[in-house]
Order: structure tokens, then sequence, then C-alpha cells
């Protein structure tokens, strides 16, 4: 076998391979992928199979026409979606690895990143700096200053609310989480409010450039379809990939990255190496949060109007999204955020459309996506991508 | 000098009164074993040592500076190192990820690690071969060899092990005692705890009879070995 000499060559392994090393940042990026073409292509031939069997019901419009036509804006929006609950799922999924319990703050960990990217426009606009304000540097900015911002709230709350309660139940801990949560809520609203932000307070950016047009298909029984990616849907994406690739990147090559597995496999061992504990669950919070704030960030240049309030639907989606991929796993709270962006997409998209708008689908979308998720989780507790439960330390 | 001194250590898990006083001496170079019964606070004397635990009363010394208020990752850095009860491998991580963090108060790009590395591969060929295979999927008498490895990646003047035996077919018990012989020829002071009272009084310059948290025998092994009570006791003669 190769390995084995090649073991003693290397001085038993201490350099790893060049295609090691792509494996562990590249290998979750790739299993994503998977999920994102195995979601695609499941729920795209379900629609098409639904409307092919329900084009005999409707005589206004050609059912399987309007399907194909916007599904690859479905597929856009699954995707935003997706990298959304994502993004926000690693932040209470890294937690729950290193300290097993559901930070319920997490979701305002990740509004308070959206009312970054609204000041730090305000700001900017103020100045009169906006207007010509280069579109990717603007969104650089403030992706990097609503994860720092973020990244630091989230420390600064293990740090009062959290750690001084380490040893207690996990219910007094949880309860603790959910007042973080209502106090971040008031902080930012009382902030907003008595600054020209406003309660409900719009996120101004540079102009992000127009929609890009990807493909043009080819469609026998009517007019082409376009696939088109508006700009801040691709902004969203883009980033959201290069995050990931980041977080990889630290958590599976780097020595405190290392650490973070060690701490959340077995925290008293992990101090025998060594490793000091707290800061290693600093970190986490840190790196979570971070996350979160940008998600944030990239959400609020999205939606372009916020308020106080909006982390909480997305965070409890996105904890749920954790817990489809199997809590306490990286790879799996991407994967699970994926699945529900599809699910969720999907489902608000061709409700109206195969019920002939009785459904206003986006009413429905939650409800749909929610039982699909209690049935999946029903047949596979653990979760998409969890390890049996008595596996994990 | 003593390298490492316990002395009249009281150590609590809350109200359940675990040692009752232990002390304890371990000298530079020695092989010092620790046998007692099931429950008998061998596990909780070695947890105080590391740091895991905190004794409420009395005093750890090591090279005569005290560390009992010290958290476990400052003790591992004085030169401290323990082998866990139950092994305590990561088990997600690979057997090269195991070694790493045992050496992780160190420079991994130095040529010490790398002799380390050299040194565990050569003592237990075993993890040479298995070194990308994961921690949990390791027979136990693998998992054993990793957790002293990985003990011995933190380059420890003193090593902790605790039950390094248990679990293990006699011929692997032969095997691991002769290694706990060859890291102590090669100038690593150990302190061991086990159950195998034979074997361990067998390759043990002293031994300390621990029993209710409480130290009831303290003598050269050999005469710990000639001591009809534990004869009876712990090495079923009689
Ligand atoms: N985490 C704990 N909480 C409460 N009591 C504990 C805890 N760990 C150990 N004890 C108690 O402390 C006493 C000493 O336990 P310890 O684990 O040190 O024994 P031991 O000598 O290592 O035994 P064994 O040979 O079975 O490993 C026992 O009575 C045990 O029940
Ligand atoms: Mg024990």
């Amino acid at each position: 076998m190769a390995t084995q000499s090649e073991a003693g060559a290397i001085s038993a392994g201490t350099r790893r391979t060049t295609q090691m090393l792509l494996n562990q940042i590249f290998g979750p990026l790739l299993q994503i992928l998977y999920f994102v073409i195995g979601s695609a292509v499941i729920l795209g031939t379900i629609v098409i199979v639904l409307a092919f069997l329900l084009q005999g019901t409707r005589s206004d419009i050609n059912l399987l026409q309007g399907t194909l036509i916007i599904l690859p804006q479905v597929i856009v929006d699954s995707l935003v979606r997706g990298f959304l609950y994502a993004m926000i799922a690693l932040g209470y999924t890294m937690v729950y690895g290193v300290l097993e319990f559901i930070n319920f703050a997490h979701g305002e960990i990740f509004m308070v990143g959206a009312f970054v990217v609204a000041g730090f426009g305000l700001m900017l606009n103020s100045a009169g700096l906006l207007r010509d304000f280069p579109g990717i540097l603007f969104v650089i900015i403030a992706v990097l200053l609503g994860a720092a911002v973020s990244g630091i709230l989230a420390v600064s709350v293990e740090r009062v609310a959290y750690r001084p309660l380490r040893n207690s139940p996990k219910l007094v801990l949880l309860i603790s989480t959910i007042g973080m949560s209502l106090v971040l809520q008031d902080l930012v609203r009382i902030i907003a409010t008595s600054t020209p932000l406003g309660f409900n307070a719009r996120v101004l950016t540079p102009d992000l450039g127009s929609a890009i047009r990807l493909a043009t298909l080819p469609n026998p029984g009517g007019r082409d379809i376009n696939v088109i990616i508006d700009a801040r849907s691709m902004i969203f994406i883009v980033a959201s990939i290069v995050m990931l690739i980041f977080l990889n990147y630290l958590v599976n090559v780097t020595r405190v990255g290392k650490a973070m597995r060690a701490v959340a496999q077995d925290r008293p061992t992990a101090s025998l190496m060594g490793i000091n504990v707290n800061n290693i669950i600093a970190l986490t919070f840190l790196v979570g949060g971070a996350l979160g704030g940008a998600a944030g960030v990239l959400f609020g240049i999205r939606v372009q109007a916020i308020n106080p309030y909006v982390g909480f639907l997305p965070g409890l989606k996105a904890f749920t999204a954790a817990v489809l991929g199997g809590i306490g796993n990286i790879t799996g709270a991407m994967v699970g955020g994926i699945v529900l962006g599809f699910l969720e997409a999907f489902v608000a998209s061709y409700l109206s459309l195969f019920t002939a708008g009785a459904f206003a689908g986006a009413n429905y979308a939650d409800i749909a996506a929610f039982s699909i998720l209690i049935i999946i989780l029903i047949f596979k507790p653990e979760g998409l991508l969890g390890e049996a439960t008595v596996q994990k330390v | 000098m003593s390298l490492l001194e316990l002395q009249n250590v009281h150590t609590y898990y809350g109200n359940i009164h675990a040692l009752k006083g232990v002390s304890i001496t371990v000298n530079e170079g020695e092989i010092v074993t620790l046998i007692g019964s099931n429950g008998a606070g061998k596990s909780t004397t070695l947890r105080t040592i590391s740091g895991l635990l905190r004794p409420r009363l009395g005093e750890v010394l090591f090279k005569g500076q005290r560390i009992d208020r010290m958290p476990p990752h400052e003790i591992v850095q004085l030169g401290i190192a323990q082998a866990p009860e139950g092994r305590r491998i990561f088990p997600r991580l690979t057997v090269l990820e195991n070694l790493e963090l045992g050496a992780y108060i160190h420079n991994a790009n130095s040529p010490e690690y790398r002799r380390d590395l050299e040194r565990v591969f050569d003592l237990f060929p075993r993890l040479r071969e298995r070194y990308t295979q994961k921690g949990g999927t390791l027979s136990g008498g693998e998992q054993q060899m990793l957790a002293i490895g990985r003990a011995l990646m933190t380059r420890p003047n003193v090593i902790l092990l605790d039950e390094p035996s248990m679990g293990l077919a006699p011929v692997l018990v032969e095997q691991i005692f002769d290694i706990v012989r060859e890291i102590n020829a090669q100038g690593t002071t150990v302190l061991l705890v086990e159950q195998n009272a034979h074997m361990a009084l067998a390759i043990a310059h002293r031994a300390y009879v621990l029993q209710t948290g409480k130290i009831v025998l303290e003598d050269t092994a050999e005469a710990v070995a000639k001591n009809e009570t534990v004869q009876k006791a712990y090495l079923g003669l009689d």
C-alpha cells in the first residue's frame, strides 16, 4: 500500500499533502454541491410531474410552460435562502458542538449584522459618499464590519450571560439565551428608534450592478427561458461560498480549528492537551457570531428594509436547519440550510401556481417546509449528516 | 528532591469526600504505582494532580512549586501529562490529529516535534500504519497506545497513566508494561495507576496502596508485593 511507505518517508505524515488540504477545505463544499443538485433535481422533477398531472385542471394558463419558465428563478431563490439559513445555522451548530445548548440569541446576532449595514449605508449617505461608493467595496467593508460587530457581541454575550451558568442545568442556560434574545431585540430597537435609522430601517446601498443573465434556454413550446440572477442575490451566494471556504479552512486545517474540534468532542481531555478551553469557546462564539453577522449584512443588502425583529424567523428556521443537518455537525448545518432553503422556495413559488392562487404560496411555505422537516426527522432523528447520538462524546 | 508531591490532599465531588488526606511522593526517574480496588480514589488522585479537580485541602507540588490552583492547560505545560482512564481518544479526529493535539503546546514545525512523533511511532508501530484512521475506529488496544502516545507528545517530565492495561488481552498487557518500562528508561518519570497489581508491582520501584481515599501502605514495590494483606486483597494469593 502506498500510504505505508509514504507514512515513513514524510516523517510519518507530519507534512500533509496538498490533496489532503484541498479535501479538508473543499470536501464539505462538494457535499453541499451534491445536496444542491440533488434538491434541485428532485424538487424540479416533482413540480414538473405535478404540472403535467394538473395540466388538465387548468384552462387559463399553460401550467407546464409556467412551471418551466419560473424554475430557474426558483432555484436561484432556493440558493439564496439556503445559504442564508446555512450561514446562520453554523452559529447554532458550532455553539451546540462545544457546549451542547441552543443559543437562541443567535437570531438577534444575525439581526445586528443587518443593522450594521443599515447604519453604514446611512452614514455614507449623510456624508454624501454613498452614491459614488464602489459597490463591491461597499459589500466587503459592510460584511467585515458586520462580522466584527456581531462576533464581538456574541463573545460578550457568552462571557456575561452564559459562562457564569456553565455548570447550571441546561434549562437554566436555555432561559438565559432566550432572555438575551429579548434584551438584544430591545437594545437594537432603542438604538434604532433614537437615531435616524428608525424602527423600520432602510438599507441604503450604492449601485450594486444590474441583473446578470446566466443563460438562455431554448423552449420549444413558447418564448425562451432566461436564467437571470439579480446582483444582490449573486453577491449573497458568492459571499456565502467564500465564507464557507474560510470556515472550512479554519476548522479543518488550522491549529485552533483542531482545538475547536477537540473541545467539541471532549472538553476535559482537550484541557489535558494544554488547550485553554475558555478561549476556544470564546473563539467559537466569535466565529459563529461573525458568520451570523455577515449573513445579516448580506440579508440586509438583499431585502433593503429591516426592523429589530427580523432575526426571529430566520433564526428559528436556521436552528431547524441545524437540527435537520445533524446538530453539532458543521457540514450538516450547511447542508440542512440548503435543503430547507430549497423546500421553502419551491413551496412558496409553486403552491399558488398549482392552486390557481387559492393558497398564496408564501404564506404556506413555512407550514409546508416544516411539515416536511418533521417527516424527515421522524425517520432520521439524528439529522441528514448527524452521527447516531451515542457516538457523540 | 521529589519531582511530584501530594501533601494531605482532600478532594471532593460535591459532598462526596473522595480523597481523605492523600500524601504521595514521586521522585525523578521513578516508576511509582498506585494500586487499590474500585472506587478507592486512584483516578481522582490523578485528576487532582493534572488539575481537572481541585483539592479542597492540601497541596500538590511539582518541582517544589504549588500547582493545585492551576488550570489543567497550564499544568500540562509544566511537564505533567495524563493518559486518562478510558483512553479518551478524540473519536472523530485521526490518529495523527490526536497526536498533533498532544503536541498542541509545542511548535509543530520544530525538529523536536518530528523527533517526538518518530519516537511515538517507534514505540507503537501500529499507530504509524494507521495514522489517517479516525481515533474512534481503533481497537481498544490501539486506542490505549494512542492515549499513551498522545501524552508523550506533550514532552512530559512525568506521565500519569490511569489503568493502561484495562480491557486488554494478556499479550497486549505484557507489551504495554514493557513500553511503560521503556518510556521510563528513556527518562520519563511514571505514576502508574493499576488494577493489575501483579504487573504494576513487577515494574515499579515504589508503590502506594489506596483504600477508600486513604493511603494504607507505602513501600518499595518489592516489599508491597510481599505484604500479606496486599497479597490477599490485590494479588489474589492466600
Ligand atoms: N464525577 C464524580 N461524581 C461523584 N462521585 C465520583 C465522581 N467520580 C468518582 N466519584 C467517586 O469517587 C470515588 C473514587 O472514584 P475514582 O474514580 O477515583 O476511583 P478509582 O480508584 O479510580 O476506581 P476504578 O478502579 O474503578 O477506576 C468513588 O467512590 C466514586 O464513586
Ligand atoms: Mg479509576
